[in-house]
């Protein structure tokens, strides 16, 4: 089994590598609440983990960057995360407001601060 | 629901659902289509709409940059739906084999198989068919299922599938924008600029879902996965998304059901 794309056809590759082993997860979540409604406490514990999941995903974003945001050192990384917070609250939790002050803190502090 | 099943018997047999209108719901097909743009409108207005052209800019120009064809990247989009998933595609599909490939496609995309089972009993009602939902299934994404959960009860339930499908078109084109946009400034983007473009989503995720964290349970959920996110990563036990999401969404829910006991 040491195929590769060139093989394969860039389609072909793409639904059997790409789209078959993510929407499995999708398939799965429509097949395991058969019959649960939205108040049943096994949905409620389900929703807690996805969303934990969700501030998972936002942590490694932010600690582990890949790619080109790995050159922006992690202190500016975190302090924008910050600033742009308490920007967003400050903006009665306005999520335009906090979105730009955090790109701009990132921006800024990543000129300020290049390795 | 006991409640739910009753109803369900009391509808007409499913043939003459069918033969008096296709939409099972019992919505006519035009209201329908009315409601589906209600969503799509919903995702222009959302932030996540600009987060993703950003964040697709930046797919747009690794998949340039790696050499695949701009209807490969559009197609990737549009099946794949799940960024991490994209990237781990875009980067390694040339190098390393495809069973390689597919696991670690695969490890990326756990965490939409609590995303869909939270998600559907918001959108079920009684005489709902399970391919009614397969659409919503798959537009389910991080930016999808955070502006969904945030809108969908505010919306009547036979309404919420259209809702929830023209949301997902809506916030996909925004991807699909993006990533042409990507695809042809490849070549002219300063590396800083493309960076700064990948800090929009965790800056939204940050905010909406906070926004959104309305209950103690909620909060918990988010704080914890937050904090045991990084720690659970550093024991490099691998699987470390699956596991912040069941222990730090366990612990909330425990805290949640002793309160509710004691009430």
């Amino acid at each position: 089994m040491s195929l590769t794309f060139q093989q394969l056809g860039p389609v072909l590759a793409l639904i059997l590598v790409g789209f078959l082993p993510n929407e499995i997860w999708r398939l799965l979540g429509v097949v395991l609440v058969r019959g649960l409604d939205e108040t049943s406490p096994i949905i409620t514990w389900v929703r807690a983990v996805a969303t934990a999941m969700l501030a998972g995903v936002l942590a490694q974003l932010v600690l582990a960057s890949s790619g080109g945001l790995a050159s922006i050192p992690i202190g500016v990384r975190v302090g924008a995360l910050g600033l742009g917070f308490v920007a967003f609250l400050i903006a009665r939790q306005s999520v335009f407001v906090g979105v730009l002050v955090g790109e701009t803190a990132v921006i800024l502090g990543a000129y300020a601060f290049a390795p | 629901m006991i409640a739910d099943s009753e109803h369900g018997s009391q509808h007409m047999p499913e043939q003459e659902v069918q033969a008096t209108s296709p939409q099972p719901s019992g919505l006519p097909p035009r209201f329908s289509a009315f409601i589906f743009i209600d969503g799509f409108k919903a995702a222009l207005r959302s932030v996540f709409f600009y987060v993703l052209v950003g964040n697709y800019v930046g797919m747009g120009a690794l998949a340039h940059g790696f050499g695949f064809s701009f209807g490969w990247m559009a197609l990737s989009t549009l099946l794949v739906w799940a960024a991490p998933a994209q990237v781990i595609l875009i980067s390694t599909l040339g190098t390393a084999t495809l069973v390689e490939v597919a696991v670690a496609v695969t490890l990326s995309s756990v965490r939409f198989l609590p995303m869909v089972a939270a998600l559907l009993p918001m959108l079920r009602r009684a005489g709902t068919r399970q391919r009614e939902l397969l659409l919503p299934m798959h537009f389910t994404a991080i930016s999808v299922w955070v502006e969904g959960i945030r809108l969908l009860p505010s919306r009547p339930r036979e309404q919420r599938i259209a809702f929830y499908n023209g949301l997902g078109a809506g916030l996909m084109s925004a991807a699909l924008i993006g990533g042409a946009f990507g695809f042809y400034l490849a070549t002219k983007l300063p590396p800083l600029l493309a960076a700064s473009l990948l800090f929009f989503t965790p800056l939204a995720l940050l905010m909406s879902a906070s926004r959104n964290s309305r209950t103690l349970l909620d909060r918990l959920a988010f704080g914890l996965g937050l904090v045991l996110g990084p720690v659970i990563a550093a024991q490099k036990v691998g699987l470390d998304l699956m596991w912040t999401g069941l222990i730090a969404g366990s612990i909330a829910y425990a805290v949640h059901w002793v309160r509710e006991a004691r009430r």
